[in-house]
């Protein structure tokens, strides 16, 4: 294909979009509502997901130290966990930070521990956090079984349940986002299907006077490529004012701990990439659909 | 220039439209084809530009063997024929200019040149001053002088009409068979399909007159030969 030729479909996409008037419309609207209610579902999903990770980020094992263990047993102990798989920090707590932190966080009941400085009771401490959290069980149950360590806990029984859910949670977000992305396309065919065979004798004449299937399905593509677009300009802005909104106003209102909202900056840049993306992948698949009925292979 | 040879056409519901046909059409040629409704005009003229595909036999238009090309390059052989039609077949959505240009443009031709040429053969039919209107703004007789101007406008050997006059009334069909005697005189082949037996009768020509899917009759400067 020549340049001059390319230029030419690029100009007749544009003329297209304004020849065919209402159809334009009723595909750019097919567009912006189910796109809309894509992007309200992602920004949903998104922040779910990041509370999820928050509460998994929080989730580390700690292994107590038999009193037994001198310190190079200890040190000997840190450097094989530091060496096993998946780990992201270990940290090495001794029992009397411990036993003062544990003062510190009981606030005014903390002076009933005061009399144990003298004679901790607690235990040093390796503190570990993973790289991927859902590791913690599995790491946990390798380090209980080295020699030295008293005990391992990682909040248990309360973590699996976490897991669980967090897990459960992610896979009806995918199932609703999938399911989101069908129906989009089955509105955004059938709309298209109502327009196009208003245009099946455009696509008959193109062929009659020479026409061939590559160069009648240029331009459509990059109708649907426009129409993809101006059908996302409507949901981007809206969420985007509602989502800056809503994290300026609304999410420094909640103080509860792991509930914190993406960052409207990067975030209101992906959802909005991540929606002109999927307006302009429908329009075209739209597009290319719709005029691959007519064009006899 | 066009050869059938044996041609015979069965519609996939078992109507057979043309029944065993043996025609040559020599370059430069204006001939006619005449018959009552439903003899297998339309289907003859179809198989000519490959929108059908004969059951059996042979058709060879400019060297080329009609049934053994495939549907992609249908479009590539179309090129180097005129079509007309009774309902014009002009796109809707674009000026009179544009369904001329797109002619040429599909053929990747030089924006001056088509923008030469396009006015060229709009003053030919005598549409020009029209060039800026969309079809649906102009009378039957001047959409069809817009599909003879696209018909023409990359310089085809072979023009082939199948009742370009039947929807128009005798005085423009009049004007319109004009424009095709002087297509005609330039040395492009026509093949018309038709109806207009006043047409016939007044501008002699070779008539092949075709009955049940057979040619009957073919006479050099022949008439139209029916009852309306
Ligand atoms: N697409 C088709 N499918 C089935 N039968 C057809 C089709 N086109 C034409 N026919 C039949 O073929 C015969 C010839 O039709 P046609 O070539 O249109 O004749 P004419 O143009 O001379 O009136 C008619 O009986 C018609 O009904
Ligand atoms: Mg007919």
């Amino acid at each position: 294909m020549k340049f001059r030729t390319l230029l030419r479909h690029f100009r007749e996409s544009f003329k297209n979009i304004g020849r065919n008037g209402w159809m334009t419309f009723a595909s750019v609207s097919a567009v912006t509502v189910t796109l809309t209610l894509v992007g309200v579902f992602l920004v949903l999903m998104m922040n779910l997901n990041h509370i999820a990770g928050n509460v998994e980020k929080d989730v580390e094992v700690r292994a107590h130290i038999d009193n037994a263990a001198n310190d190079d047993d200890i040190k000997a102990i840190g450097k094989k966990i530091t060496e096993m798989s998946g780990i992201e920090t270990v940290i090495f707590s001794p029992k009397d930070e411990e036993l003062t932190n544990l003062i510190d966080d009981l606030g005014d009941n903390g002076d009933a521990f005061k009399p144990f400085e003298q004679d901790n009771p607690l235990r040093d401490v390796y503190i570990i956090k993973t790289k991927s959290p859902q590791d913690v069980i599995k790491v946990a149950k390798k380090i209980e079984g080295f020699e030295y360590i008293q005990s391992v806990k990682y909040g248990q029984g309360y973590v699996e349940k976490l897991f669980s859910f967090v897990n459960i949670a992610r896979n009806i977000g995918i199932v609703l986002i999938v399911g989101l992305l069908f129906t989009a396309m089955f509105l955004i065919s059938n709309t298209i299907k109502i327009t196009i065979v208003a245009r099946r004798k455009e696509i008959e004449i193109m062929r009659l006077v020479g026409a061939t299937n590559n160069f009648i399905r240029w331009p459509f593509f990059l109708e649907g490529l426009w129409l993809g677009i101006l059908g996302s300009i409507v949901p981007i802005g809206l969420i985007s004012v509602l989502y800056y909104n809503i994290y300026k106003y609304v999410a420094p209102q909640i103080t509860f701990k792991f509930i914190d909202f993406l960052p409207a900056s990067p975030f209101i840049y992906q959802i909005s990439a991540i929606l002109i993306v999927i307006g302009a992948v429908i329009g075209i698949w739209g597009s290319l659909m719709s005029v691959r009925k007519f064009l006899k292979v | 220039m066009i050869e059938m040879i044996d041609v015979k056409k069965t519609y996939p519901n078992g109507v057979i439209a043309i029944n065993g046909l043996n025609v040559k059409i020599k370059p430069g040629e204006f001939v006619y084809v005449v018959g009552p409704s439903g003899a297998g005009k339309s289907t003859f003229i179809k198989m000519m530009y490959r929108e059908e595909k004969p059951t059996s036999g042979n058709i060879l238009v400019n060297g080329v063997s009609l049934p053994s090309i495939r549907n992609s390059k249908v479009p590539l052989f179309r090129r180097n024929i005129g079509m007309v039609f009774q309902d014009f077949k002009l796109l809707q959505t674009f000026t009179v200019y544009e369904n001329v240009a797109f002619a040429m443009e599909v053929i990747e031709k030089e924006p001056e040149e088509i923008k030469k040429r396009v006015m060229e053969v709009l003053d030919l039919v005598g549409i020009k001053h029209k060039a800026r209107m969309l079809p649906s703004e102009l009378s039957g007789g001047e959409q069809q002088r817009v599909a003879i101007a696209r018909s023409i406008v990359n310089d085809p050997k072979v023009v082939i009409a199948d009742e370009p006059t039947g929807n128009l009334d005798p005085e423009t069909s009049w004007e319109i068979m004009n424009i095709f005697e002087e297509i005609n005189n330039r040395g492009t082949t026509l093949v018309m399909a038709t109806h207009n037996r006043d047409i016939v009768n007044n501008i002699k020509r070779r008539v092949i007159a075709i009955e049940s899917g057979k040619i009957v009759r073919d006479e050099h400067r022949g008439d139209y030969g029916y009852e309306i």
